[in-house]
């Protein structure tokens, strides 16, 4: 069993340095502690009713041991705990920024050079990122195990955490703070690629490769891509949103009590402002996806839910 | 009543007199106590279930029972229940209630009615509570902000409810403040004092300290969704880290309120069960108030990576490893008190030393978490799940069962069946540390708290945790049986069946209306157990 979760940035082995140290002096008390205690239980456990005991009130050298010696372990471990926290918190002056948004329930990334992604962080191997991050609502909290780094993202003001990728490879991004139903599906992926590979991305040759697709196919591919299947089920079972199985060319009834035959403009328009006409029995809790989606994209999810009869 | 004189009324065991009318109007801290013991079992029971019904949906990723919003509505109720209606008023207004005026030498707290009137406002708020269940809220026990802003659910009925539960709370520390000052019957000085009121009194010093400022914070926080003045919302100008700090302000010091009482139970069963003094006496006593008042330095260790500075993580990191420093010393007397005693492993003993040994855990694990760079890693992860419950049930409950079997037969007047409550115990442990142990790891390899949901590389440890809480769930079935048998068939229960030398033992069981025919004049400490020449 793996007791840790992968190595994947600088700070993450020396995160790891500090979780053993504390782990052998813990486990040193708690094997002395509990010795002591099922030792002491056994050899003077009771054998007749009217045993006699001695008179100890108790012994002031062995309190002023046993308080000195656990201080002073726990002044190391402070201090070793705030060494490296203070690496943690300290980004290198190059480090490449990157501006991370969370809100209900997905992750927005904005790259300097104008890209943006939704759900996956793409960062090239062996440079320092910095994210610099905010949140459009709820409190939520940038959590990579891989990578030891894990920060909040809290509305009306700035918070950042860095690090240095140090393994290509794709790695798991989970929301830590708790922010509503959606919480346990925010979830996203940080992709590190090497130097040359990134540039390349970088210049956008990937997305074409995804426009070529279908547009039912690409719709499949961004459900799941772009978070949709946090809120929205295409088996008819209800969760935060309105499932997408046999959603089209049906009627809906409105918060407002009107009624609503759900086409392309419906949906096109329940993507970029989500709350203009809401599904009777839902709350507005939908994001606005407008820029982050293109037209193409759009098309793709309109089409994919037309299959989904 | 009215057919006795004072004098035969004094020497009428207190649960003589019948009906309900009887209970509900009582002053008798007895009667009170009894009464705040079967309303927190019922709570207890409540959360408990909840519990194993969301622990049942974690047992397979994916749906297994119910909606992600059921099972936020299901964690959320099981957290505030627990913490709110069990663990917070818990030992102190139930065992306290008894044993308070019992150890001391006195016939009642300093204001029974005041008292009476303590358990009503509890009462209250658990049906305010009870009420908000019609639209349950879903915001966790924390009520972070802005999500308890914007969740559509009724949070504003909870924490109405817990509004008043905290008058509940003020009103009974003034009250056994004052009772312990005052009431002491004569000889009964500080030092002598059972160590169980001196964690009583600590925490009462909490409760009337601590408990106004989550009144004060739940009130903006109705505020805010009533009226929408912006305290806590960033869109509305309002600063949702302030609501943290708030928040933990009062929720440390409870996590004390919750602990410092069971400390004091442990403090009383081993020297009994080890027929030994008490190993430093005045260091166990002292460091209940050291502990509760560092407890009050120390909220922000909840909040390291919420955003507030660097500089701040540093000094609460730092003040943190202090409180460890009492608690460990607590943890190394009691241990000690045990070298060449003569120890009986009855359930109440069996109970006081899982204490020692859970709470060990439930500590130790607390300094990973002090520790800023582990914390990073480790902050809102099943190990922060983990070590909350082994302290909260591996130390409080422990405690809160340790008390339960040791003092039932002078509260009820009967015994139980030893043999079964064994075989409870035993449950109640191995259930326990299987549950809550594989939680560790887990946090460890990054699985966030407060998921519905999880992805597969954690189904084992969570399948396991969830077997663990139903060996705990049938530990506790047992244990309950076994205690209610008791009341019905148990043999009647000697005056003092464990040999203490504590107070209440000194009068029957169970104990007449005034408790003492006369006010006993106290000469020796409580813990002059052993040969004093040896």
């Amino acid at each position: 069993m793996n007791w840790v979760p992968e190595v994947a940035s600088n700070l993450a082995s020396k995160v790891d340095a500090v979780l053993w140290f504390i782990t052998v002096v813990s486990l040193v008390f708690f094997i002395i502690i509990s010795f002591v205690l099922v030792y002491f239980a056994i050899r003077y456990r009771r054998r007749q009713e009217n045993e006699e005991t001695p008179y100890i009130t108790g012994s002031h050298v062995l309190e002023t041991i046993w308080t000195i010696i656990p201080s002073f372990l726990l002044i190391v471990i402070f201090a070793y705990g705030f060494v490296v926290y203070k690496d943690m918190r300290t980004p290198p002056q190059d480090s490449l920024e990157i501006t991370v948004t969370g809100k209900q329930w997905l992750w927005l990334f904005a790259y300097n050079t104008g890209k943006t992604t939704l759900n996956e962080l793409y960062v090239p191997e062996g440079r320092p990122i910095k994210l610099v991050m905010k949140s459009d609502d709820v409190l939520h909290s940038f959590y990579v195990p891989a990578f030891r780094v894990k920060q909040d993202l809290v509305g009306g003001m700035y918070t950042d955490l860095w690090f240095t990728p140090t393994k290509a490879g794709t790695y798991e991004l989970f929301c830590a703070e708790y922010c509503g139903t959606g919480h346990s599906a925010m979830l996203g992926k940080v992709i590190v690629m090497s130097p040359q590979e990134y540039e390349k991305w970088e210049k956008g040759e990937e997305e074409k490769a995804v426009s070529s697709l279908p547009p039912a196919e690409l719709g499949k591919k961004l459900y799941t891509e772009r978070g949709c299947n946090a809120c929205h089920s295409i088996d008819g079972s209800t969760l935060v949103g309105p499932t997408w199985k046999g959603l089209y060319g049906h009627d809906v009834d409105l918060q407002d009590g009107t009624k609503v035959t759900v086409n392309e403009n419906y949906i096109r328009e329940s993507i970029l402002e989500p709350q203009a006409q809401l599904v009777k029995g839902y709350t507005p809790t939908m994001p606005s996806f407008k820029g982050v989606l293109s037209d193409d994209e759009i098309s793709g999810i309109i089409a994919y839910i037309k299959t989904l009869k | 009543m009215a057919n006795h004189t004072i004098a035969e009324t004094i020497s009428i065991p207190y649960l003589e007199e019948r009906g309900l009318l009887s209970w509900l109007t009582s002053t008798d801290h007895k009667r009170i106590s009894i009464m705040y013991l079967l309303s927190i079992s019922t709570f207890f029971i409540l959360a408990g279930i909840s519990a194993l019904l969301f622990r049942l949906e974690l047992l397979t990723p994916g749906k297994t029972i119910v909606d992600p919003h059921t099972y936020n509505v299901l964690f959320t109720f099981h957290g505030a229940v627990m913490v709110f209606l069990f663990i917070v008023p818990g030992l102190a207004a139930s065992f306290g209630n008894f044993l308070i005026p019992l150890m001391i030498g006195a016939r009642d707290v300093a204001f029974p009615r005041l008292n009476l009137g303590s358990y009503y406002l509890y009462v209250i708020g658990a049906i305010i509570v009870l009420v908000s269940l019609s639209k349950p809220a879903d915001t966790g026990w924390t009520f972070y902000t802005p999500y308890s802003i914007k969740s559509g659910t009724d949070v504003i009925l909870l924490t109405l409810g817990i509004f008043v539960l905290g008058f509940s709370s003020i009103l009974t520390g003034l009250n056994f403040i004052v009772t312990i000052h005052k009431l002491r019957a004569p000889g009964m000085t500080w030092h002598r004092l059972p160590l169980f009121i001196w964690a009583s009194y600590a925490t009462a010093i909490l409760q009337l300290l601590a408990t106004p400022v989550i009144g004060i914070t739940l009130l903006l926080l109705v505020a805010e969704r009533a009226f929408g003045i912006g305290f806590f919302d960033p869109a509305k100008g309002g600063d949702p880290v302030l609501f943290q700090h708030f928040f933990w302000f009062y929720s440390h010091p409870a996590v004390y309120i919750m602990i410092i009482p069971a400390m004091g139970v442990i403090s009383e069963v081993i020297p009994v069960f080890a027929r030994k003094p008490i190993f430093g006496y005045k260091a166990i006593a002292y460091s209940s108030l050291a502990i509760a008042l560092i407890s009050f330095l120390v909220w922000a260790h909840h909040m390291f990576v919420s955003g507030m500075s660097d500089m701040a993580a540093t000094i609460f990191s730092f003040l943190t490893f202090l409180v460890a420093i009492p608690t460990a010393i607590k943890v190394f007397n009691w241990t000690a008190t045990l070298y060449k005693g003569s120890i009986d492993l009855k359930s109440p003993m069996l109970y006081a030393l899982s204490f020692i040994f859970l709470f060990t855990i439930g500590g130790l694990t607390g300094v990973f978490l002090g520790a800023l760079a582990v914390d990073v890693h480790l902050h809102d992860t099943y190990f922060v799940v983990a070590h909350m419950h082994y302290v909260m049930i591996g130390g409080t409950v422990m405690g809160f069962l340790a008390a339960l079997h040791f003092w039932y037969p002078k509260m009820t007047g009967k015994m139980f069946n030893e043999k079964v409550a064994k075989i409870a115990w035993a449950f109640v442990f191995i259930g326990f540390n299987v549950t809550f142990f594989p939680q560790f790891i887990l946090g460890t390899q990054g699985m966030p708290r407060r998921y519905a949901d999880y992805p597969p590389q954690f189904h084992s440890l969570n399948e396991l945790s969830t077997i663990g809480s139903w060996i705990l769930g049938i530990g506790m079935f047992v244990m309950a049986i076994n205690l209610i048998r008791g009341l019905f068939n148990g043999e009647k229960a000697p005056q003092n069946p464990y040999n203490s030398l504590s107070l209440e033992w000194q009068v029957p069981s169970p104990p007449p209306h005034e408790n003492f025919e006369e006010i006993p004049n106290v000469t020796d400490w409580t813990y002059g157990y052993g040969k004093k020449s040896a």
